[in-house]
């Protein structure tokens, strides 16, 4: 909320400077978010009177005035098409300064002396609207500086307030919160009620009380809407960021500003019949004051009259309805709308005005009368006018009840930590505006104001004393409590370990966005429908990743299109599927490897990587997790199909290894040979606990072999057979060469094996190691084929 | 007998002329050994008599003596020779760079992360994790935001079905946790989180932490040491000032934003900048979770991760965060 700190200081004046206030009520709960002029910064600009208009001999679109509220009476040369003799506008003469530092001079303008410049409202920093030049009221006291007829020396000040103080929605709320912290008084303008000087009165009808516990109607008769609001109340609103609209809009404006009760006037002559307050009917429409058509919903609470909706309750009123020029005879509205029945209803029509954000929040409920006799006060000033009695239909059940509170003095000190005396408390909450009921033995029974829907709970009473107190002045102390020990398993290992080995194997974090285009996920995982989201922020976040492959290759695009050929990339996150009625959120462990395989330099050779390094670097951090994974020969959508590998753990799929798919390469348009691999991240976090076995003293045997075999057996098979044939006492097995080409055959392969044998307790005898050594050969070669060679 | 010094002259000679270590063992086989010259002069001692044997012996192995000496003299720098030679030739220019892999590097958000939770792990607070699609029980309503709460508006939910969202803030963790279990509870909730709402300080997607501490006598005194704490140690610096302002959340009461010292104005008046929220535990989300308020009180702050590694590495951009850039990544290794 903006608001004029002059105005605030009518009300309620401390003896503190802007700065020293604005901290103030920053540190009570009330933040300012912002400090502003309200006007440019210029000198030398007084008000004038344009005595004569006469047309420049050399320029069609300027004109040549005599100008009264100097010295004496000067020429000046304007431009403005408004100007017209007798005008009081702001004057700014020879040796002025207006905002931008420009300095006004003697001029000649094609020819004629202009000693001076008649301002616009843009050209003073007042506002951002270019309509000429200002129009000052008649009655402005010609030669009077600017700055002090319109007391230009104040700031607006932007107070960013949380939901629950709607009571600060006010000058009357903010003044009484600095009365609050300064120990003063507020200082409100009174107002008597208004008698009636005719009979005459709106019908008003509540069929939906709920919704509207309060409703005050009164109709003032033949009043003068060509008179404009006055321009101290212009000014007020326009510091408060309200542009001013006409007499009955800007006093209804100014009562909500100035007391917090949103109001409406209507034009009596347009409204059939009386006022109704009810819910709206099926398909019934709106045209509302900023011109748009609404089909209102069944659970919109509107004013109407005896045929048509006029106005949503609380939001905004209707065209057709609203006041105009010829208005002669208003019909006044305020009222207490339920907060719950109003909630989202601004929203539902993409509105938001003054008058719903306050009663979103809630209003006082014992506002209406005195908001509805002061805007008739401020209206018959202004426009004259026959007031008529308020019609005033309450529905007391409905209303809010007086909030009374139970607090404990004990509990103060539990929450706060504060030894605080029952004196200092009392005086803070009398202060505020609430009253003891009565006292209790163990602390307070609190009545509430009406002003403060906030307040229903004893700890938000304790807040109230601690916020005065000052959050500051609390004590601080160090939590106490038991020193339970926390055991983590040793078996399972943290993400932050897997994070360490990938960063020092080469690979840099990425964070991904978990929404992503569902074009680039249907390339990647084109058998899952990714979740969508019904409101995404654009066409390209707006499915949940069922990979989080989807976000790593936009990467990969990004940093292949700013000339990084070598990428190395992991992420953990949750990936979001489908499961029937259910989501699953899993967290999985996935990365991409692209480019050289080492970072390139004299050493390292130019190979890019392939899919054998990144297999290795997932073996390594299995054997860094202790968990057994095996990788089978696989199929995925997006990867190649002679690339895949499926990874299993204890016979369960885990996740995949593979080069991209070239054809999803090119439709993704990167570059290189991609790697990628996704896991359960879970899965493989839980590995063991080591357990020694005892070392061995006895030698280690070695025997070497080369076998041929036809392409389609895979290693796993031949490492299968070997490990059924050789024994318990095998404790090594290894490939040191594969060789494919002509001398071993099309279609062939030739693998070259190193089996180690050991005993754990005698020499292995070289008989015994020969005979296993042989029924591996056999086995290969009846069961796969394999030919020894030679 | 008479030219055993002119042997032993040519035997220093020839030493003197090898210059591998070939050539002096030739030189020693040649003098001293079974069939050496000066070995050889022994044979001469049969002709002598008794008397003067022991005379004649003694200057034959002095002159070998000699040779021997000069030999192993010899021996000892042609091997230094050698092990020089062949150290200069293998000889490498160590300004070259290493062979293998370089380093890669954590995400500043996890570094930030990690700081955050050890400093917490330490004092004995567990970290707690959540569904990231969160139903609107969890998120809202018992976090004290029922459906017509005006803080609804202000969270730009992502919504998948009405009841189903993003979760807006990593408080369902907590309501989730103390479902589960019994107090006392001391717990941290890092991760994710998502609002709809992007531009130059916005993305629809970043990373809260958030802290809670419940047991039977817990004050906003103890809020507020934990919270100051923790902020002195995330900067370090131990003369950081903090204040606390009194706000609103639903699920705290009261509730307060923290601000720290960023800066000084030209007249030395403190800039502050806000950092965190916190609070006590409102009774209503106690309830909720099946905990009498009247026995047990809590505090609970949460913080932005991304503002926190903002501040501490000087990150202008918040959108960098996720457009990982390698050129900004490497920079966090």
């Amino acid at each position: 909320m903006k608001f004029s700190e002059q105005w605030l200081r009518e009300w309620v004046n401390p003896a503190l400077d802007t700065q020293a206030l604005v901290d103030q009520i920053t540190m009570a709960g009330l933040e300012v978010d912002g400090l502003e002029p309200v006007s440019g910064e210029f000198s030398g600009v007084i008000v004038g009177e344009v005595l004569s208009v006469e047309p420049h001999p050399d320029a069609d679109k300027l004109r040549v005035c005599q100008v009264a509220g100097g010295d004496e009476v000067v020429q000046v040369v304007c431009g403005a098409p408004n100007v017209r003799a007798g005008q009081k506008v702001p004057f700014a003469v020879v040796g002025a300064t207006l905002p931008g530092n420009f300095k006004i001079k003697k001029a000649k303008l094609r020819g004629q002396v202009s000693l001076g410049m008649l301002c616009s409202e843009t050209e003073l920093g007042l506002s951002e609207r270019d309509a000429g030049i200002m129009e000052l009221p008649e009655d402005a006291p010609v030669g009077q500086s600017l700055v002090d007829y319109l007391g230009l020396n104040d700031v607006t000040i932007d107070v960013d307030l949380t939901p629950n103080r709607s009571d600060c929605l006010s000058i009357r709320g903010l003044a009484r919160e600095v009365a609050v912290l300064n120990r003063l008084q507020v200082e409100a303008p009174q107002t008597a009620p208004i008698a009636a000087t005719h009979g005459e009165v709106i019908e008003v009808t509540v069929t939906a009380p709920e919704g509207c516990p309060r409703y005050l109607g009164r109709i003032l008769k033949n009043v003068d809407l060509t008179v404009p609001s006055p321009m101290w109340m212009q000014e007020k609103l326009r510091r408060s960021g309200i542009r001013s609209i006409d007499a009955a809009v800007d006093v209804t404006n100014y009562v909500m500003l100035e007391l917090g009760q949103p109001m409406h006037a209507f034009d009596r002559a347009e409204l059939k019949g009386g006022i109704v307050v009810r819910m709206a009917r099926p398909a019934e429409t709106l045209v509302l004051l900023d011109g748009q058509e609404v089909t209102l919903s069944a659970d919109t609470l509107v004013i109407a009259d005896h045929e048509k909706p006029v106005a949503i309750a609380g939001v905004m009123g209707g065209e057709h309805s609203g006041v105009s020029e010829t208005t002669r005879d208003l019909v006044l509205e305020a009222a207490y709308f339920d907060p719950i029945t109003l909630a989202g209803k601004a929203r539902e029509y993409s509105l938001h005005t003054d008058a719903s954000h306050r009663f979103e929040r809630g209003v006082d409920y014992q506002l209406a009368r005195d908001a509805m006799e002061r805007a008739t006060e401020l209206l018959m000033s202004i426009v004259g006018g026959e007031p008529g009695e308020i019609v005033d239909v309450t529905s007391e059940p409905h209303l809010p009840q007086a909030t009374l509170i139970d607090l404990r003095a004990q509990r103060i000190a539990d929450v706060l930590g504060l030894d605080i005396d029952r004196a200092t408390v009392e005086d803070i909450l009398t202060r505020l505006g609430l009253s003891i009921d009565q006292p209790l033995p163990e602390g307070w029974r609190i009545r509430v104001p009406s002003y403060r829907p906030d307040l229903s709970i004893e700890v938000d009473l304790i807040e109230e004393v601690g916020r005065v107190y000052g959050y500051d002045n609390l004590p601080v102390t160090e939590p106490v409590g038991a020193l339970a020990l926390r055991a983590d398993s040793e078996a399972v290992r943290p993400l932050s370990a897997v994070q360490s080995f990938f960063v020092s194997r080469g690979y840099q974090e990425a964070i991904t966005y978990s929404f992503v285009d569902p074009k680039v996920q249907a390339l990647v995982d084109p058998d899952r429908d990714g979740i969508a989201l019904a409101n995404p922020i654009s066409a390209d976040l707006s499915v949940m990743r069922t990979t989080l492959w989807s976000g790593l290759l936009k990467t990969v695009a990004h940093n292949q299109n700013r000339q990084q050929p070598r990428i190395r990339l992991f992420e953990s996150g949750l990936r979001f599927v489908r499961e029937g009625d259910d989501i699953e959120q899993r967290p999985m462990l996935s990365g991409v490897v692209v480019g050289p395989n080492s970072p390139e330099n004299w050493a390292n050779g130019r190979r890019d990587a392939d899919f054998f390094d990144t297999k290795g670097e997932l073996e390594a951090l299995f054997q860094l997790l202790g968990v057994q994974v095996d990788f089978a020969k696989g199929e995925h959508p997006a990867l190649h199909p002679g690339q895949t590998a499926e990874l299993f753990l204890a016979g369960q799929s885990i996740g995949w290894l593979g080069t991209l798919h070239p054809q999803v390469q090119k439709n993704l348009e990167l570059n290189g040979t991609i790697l990628l691999f996704e896991l359960f991240l879970d899965a493989v976090l839980s590995g063991y606990v080591p357990n020694f076995k005892e070392i061995s003293k006895f030698p280690e045997v070695r025997r070497d072999l080369a076998i041929i075999i036809e392409n389609g057996i895979a290693f796993a098979d031949v490492e299968r057979v070997v490990r059924q044939q050789a024994g318990n006492h095998l404790t090594a097995l290894r490939a040191f060469d594969v060789y494919e080409g002509q001398s071993v055959g099309e279609g062939k392969r030739s693998v070259a094996l190193s089996l180690f044998w050991q005993h754990p307790e005698r020499t292995l005898h070289e008989e015994e190691v020969h005979k296993l050594f042989n029924e591996v050969i056999t086995a290969l070669t009846e069961e796969l084929g394999a030919t020894l060679r030679s | 007998m008479e030219n055993l010094e002119q042997l032993v002259q040519e035997g220093l000679a020839a030493v003197e002329k090898a210059n591998s270590l070939q050539m002096l063992d030739q030189v020693r086989v040649d003098y001293l050994g079974k069939k050496g010259v000066l070995t050889q002069q022994l044979k001469s001692l049969g002709k002598l008599s008794p008397e003067e044997r022991p005379a004649a012996g003694q200057k034959i192995n002095d002159a070998k003596a000699r040779v021997q000496n000069a030999i192993t003299a010899s021996r000892a720098a042609l091997e230094k020779a050698a092990i020089d030679q062949q150290l200069a030739s293998e000889s490498i220019d160590v300004t070259l760079p290493g062979r293998g892999q370089d380093l890669g590097g954590l995400h500043p958000v996890t570094r930030t992360l990690q700081r955050i939770e050890d400093f917490f792990s330490r004092a004995g607070y567990t970290v707690e994790q959540g569904p990231e699609i969160e139903d609107e029980y969890h998120n809202f309503e018992a976090l004290n935001i029922p459906d017509h709460h005006p803080a609804r508006a202000m969270h730009d939910t992502f919504y998948f079905n009405p009841g189903t969202v993003l979760r807006t803030h990593t408080s369902p963790v907590q309501i989730r946790t103390m479902e589960a279990a019994k107090p006392p509870f001391r717990m941290i909730c890092p991760g994710r989180v998502y609002r709809c709402d992007s531009d130059m300080t916005h993305t629809p997607m970043f990373h809260q932490i958030e802290g809670l501490l419940v047991d039977r006598n817990v004050s906003f005194a103890d809020l507020k040491s934990t919270v100051e704490e923790f902020l002195r140690v995330f900067f370090e610096r131990d003369d950081l000032k903090v204040r606390f302002r009194p706000s609103y959340f639903p699920f705290t009461e009261p509730s307060a934003e923290v601000d720290i010292e960023w800066g000084r104005e030209a007249d030395g008046t403190i800039k502050w900048l806000e950092i965190m929220g916190c609070g006590m535990v409102h009774p209503k989300v106690f309830e909720h979770c099946g905990i009498d308020p009247e026995e047990y009180r809590g505090f609970a702050f949460g913080l932005g991760v991304e503002r926190m590694a903002m501040l501490r590495y000087g990150v202008n951009d918040l959108r960098m965060f996720f457009d990982n850039d390698l050129r900004f990544l490497r920079q966090f290794r």
